[in-house]
């Protein structure tokens, strides 16, 4: 009778359907934190699209999209996109101009030339350059890029597309680099060896081997290089000026995008007014502007992700 | 004859080989130039930085309040502004992207509604920083009342950086082998406990370097704080954390206005006057001493952990 009482019980252990409760209720919470990506997606399309609409009952998508003059702040008001877009295609294209090269450069050599040591050395301290507040290399642009460039270019204005565009480019190296280092990394050995065996040189092989192989990855670091580009604001705000310019010179001072929404929120205009109402436009535009990149510069990683 | 020709184009071979070897150094010659051109930039920009701002770098300017002259000038209700931001970011940032990192690597079985949840986190993580200004000035301060309060500074950080966190956490979680989940289950565990138990307790250095890397950057951050309305006008300080009498915190502190060393420094930077140059350059050298502090002991912490454990 006694030996039974001691025997311990066969069946689940005690407390398991507790546990089992307690995990369902962890992953509903789990879940629930996940889908804060989710939500803050669909929370940035409807504030846009819904803080615009008003603005797009006022003017039409025709002459936002044609006009050549922005001046919603002043009394003859007139709303054509096209001046703030040139200034952040030109400084996208001056800060292209400089990341493409170096970040290529650099992740060639750091994926076929550079012994290890150095290489886990330079990795994060590359990584450095893209840590750096913006506001600081808004400064940089305009207290020591631009004294500098006006030395070389005489009558270089104060504010120019020109330095903001060149700062920008050193701040989106490590994007660049790095980048096109996992693409140029994810090419396989046998084809460096392939290359190796036919007596090419290591320069020989990281050109036409690699780089080749990699394409789709390098191009799609380039792509997202763009899209940081485009969206910078504080080197701009500070260095290129606040004046929108219908121009492609990049010594001249223009506006960009994110320059003209940091303007008026500088600002104090009332919340319903119209020119209020134009930075939820222009963030559209931007909005689209890097989506599209990125979609692109994603859908091009994947490729080279799959293709080995 | 036939001696002469094969020695002449053994020759002309050796040439050939020696000019591309050439080519070869040339390039590694290149790639070392402008690696250590780019690092010098950042050598140069901190250098002058601190040169330019010396004047003001000391304890004066960390304890006096933003005035109209320039001498006078501090940055106290910045740096309070931005620690007090930093606490709030990462008070919201910590569970919520170590929850969803925990429920991408651990739980989310392959379907639809995961695979959208991993195309919004890459999405984000490319929106440019002042998008998600306007939309924190459309939904918080405008939908949800929140005004240009340091929640609102805090709320609009943690989503910018919640991508960040997330993917280093994944990296981390993914770090811990199969192994240590499959022995901890046989032992009976159910799911959360595996996780809770055992991955996490392994993966903490991981998650601690990302939440590091991306408070980093929402300390610098600039662009969305003047879209929700940061004024750089700010002569007080919000109220203490810390009361006298129980409970001794208080979060009152969370609807204080609030200035912050980026917000600051951009003021001074866009005056015409050349003094304020002057704080602007050593507000630059703090916030950029800041970052680079933060983004080092990430670094070291990584290699920390990646040296001390032997599965």
């Amino acid at each position: 009778m006694t030996d039974t009482a001691t025997v311990p019980a066969i069946g689940p252990p005690a407390g398991l359907a507790f546990r089992r409760f307690r995990d369902r209720i962890v992953e509903g919470f789990l879940l629930a934190a996940a889908l804060v990506a989710v939500f803050t997606t669909l929370a940035i399309v409807v504030v846009l699209v819904r803080e615009s609409l008003p603005f797009f009952e006022h003017v039409s998508l025709g002459e936002f999209l044609t006009d050549t003059m922005w001046t919603p702040l002043f009394a003859e008001a007139r709303y054509g996109i096209l001046p703030l877009v040139a200034g952040t295609l030109v400084t996208t294209l001056v800060a292209l101009a400089v990341a493409i090269p170096a970040g290529t450069i650099i992740a060639i050599y750091l994926s076929e030339f550079a012994p290890y040591r150095l290489r886990e050395i330079i990795k994060p301290a590359l990584e450095l350059l893209g840590a750096v507040p913006t506001v600081v290399y808004g400064y940089f642009a305009l207290m020591m890029v631009t004294p500098f460039l006006q030395k070389l270019i005489p009558g270089l204005p104060g504010f120019n597309m020109l330095s903001a565009g060149l700062v920008i480019g050193i701040m989106i190296i490590p994007y660049v680099a790095s980048v096109s280092e996992d693409a140029m990394r994810a090419v396989p050995n046998y084809m460096r060896e392939g290359s190796y065996a036919m007596g090419a040189t290591r320069f020989q092989t990281a050109t036409r081997v690699v780089v080749p192989g990699a394409l789709s990855g390098i191009a799609a670091a380039y792509i997202l290089g763009i899209s940081r580009a485009v969206g910078e604001t504080m080197v701009v705000a500070v260095a290129a000026g606040l004046q929108p310019n219908l121009t492609w010179d990049p010594t001249e001072p223009a506006a960009t995008i994110t320059a003209f929404i940091v303007q008026v929120s500088l600002g104090d205009l009332p919340h319903d007014s119209i020119g209020y109402q134009s930075i939820f436009a222009a963030g559209l535009v931007l909005l689209v502007m890097t989506l599209v990149f990125n979609i692109a510069g994603f859908t091009l990683t994947r490729r080279f992700r799959q293709a080995y | 004859m036939q001696a002469t020709t094969s020695a002449e184009s053994i020759s002309r071979i050796r040439a050939d080989v020696n000019r591309r070897k050439v080519l070869d150094q040339l390039f590694v010659m290149l790639g070392l130039l402008v690696m250590f051109s780019a690092l010098l930039m950042l050598a140069v920009l901190f250098i002058d930085l601190v040169r330019e701002g010396a004047p003001r770098l000391n304890l004066d300017f960390l304890g006096s309040f933003p005035s109209r002259k320039p001498e006078r000038a501090g940055i106290l209700s910045a740096w309070v502004g931005t620690s007090l931001i930093m606490l709030t970011t990462a008070a919201i940032t910590m569970p919520i992207g170590v929850a969803a990192a925990i429920y991408l690597e651990e739980y989310a079985p392959k379907n639809w509604v995961t695979a959208i949840i991993e195309i919004n986190v890459t999405n984000l993580a490319g929106v440019p920083s002042i998008i998600y200004g306007l939309l924190a000035l459309g939904l918080f301060v405008y939908q949800f009342n929140l005004g240009q309060s340091i929640l609102t500074a805090g709320l609009t950080l943690s989503l910018l950086i919640l991508p960040i966190v997330i993917v280093a956490t994944r990296e981390a979680l993914r770090a811990v082998p199969r192994p240590i989940r499959e022995a901890a289950y046989a032992l009976g565990a159910t799911r959360w406990e595996v996780t809770a138990h055992h991955v996490l307790p392994y993966s903490m250095g991981g998650i601690l370097t990302g939440m590091i890397i991306g408070l980093s950057r929402a300390i610098g951050e600039t662009a969305p704080l003047i879209t929700i309305g940061a004024l750089s006008f700010i002569a007080f300080l919000p109220q203490s954390p810390f009361t006298a009498e129980f409970p001794f915190v208080s979060f009152t502190w969370l609807k204080d206005s609030y200035t912050a060393m980026p917000i600051q420094m951009f003021n001074w930077v866009s005056r015409p006057d050349p003094e304020f140059q002057v704080n602007a350059a050593a507000a630059g050298a703090i916030l950029l001493g800041m970052t680079l502090l933060m983004n080092g002991i990430a670094i070291w912490l990584r290699y920390r952990f990646r040296k001390r454990i032997n599965w």
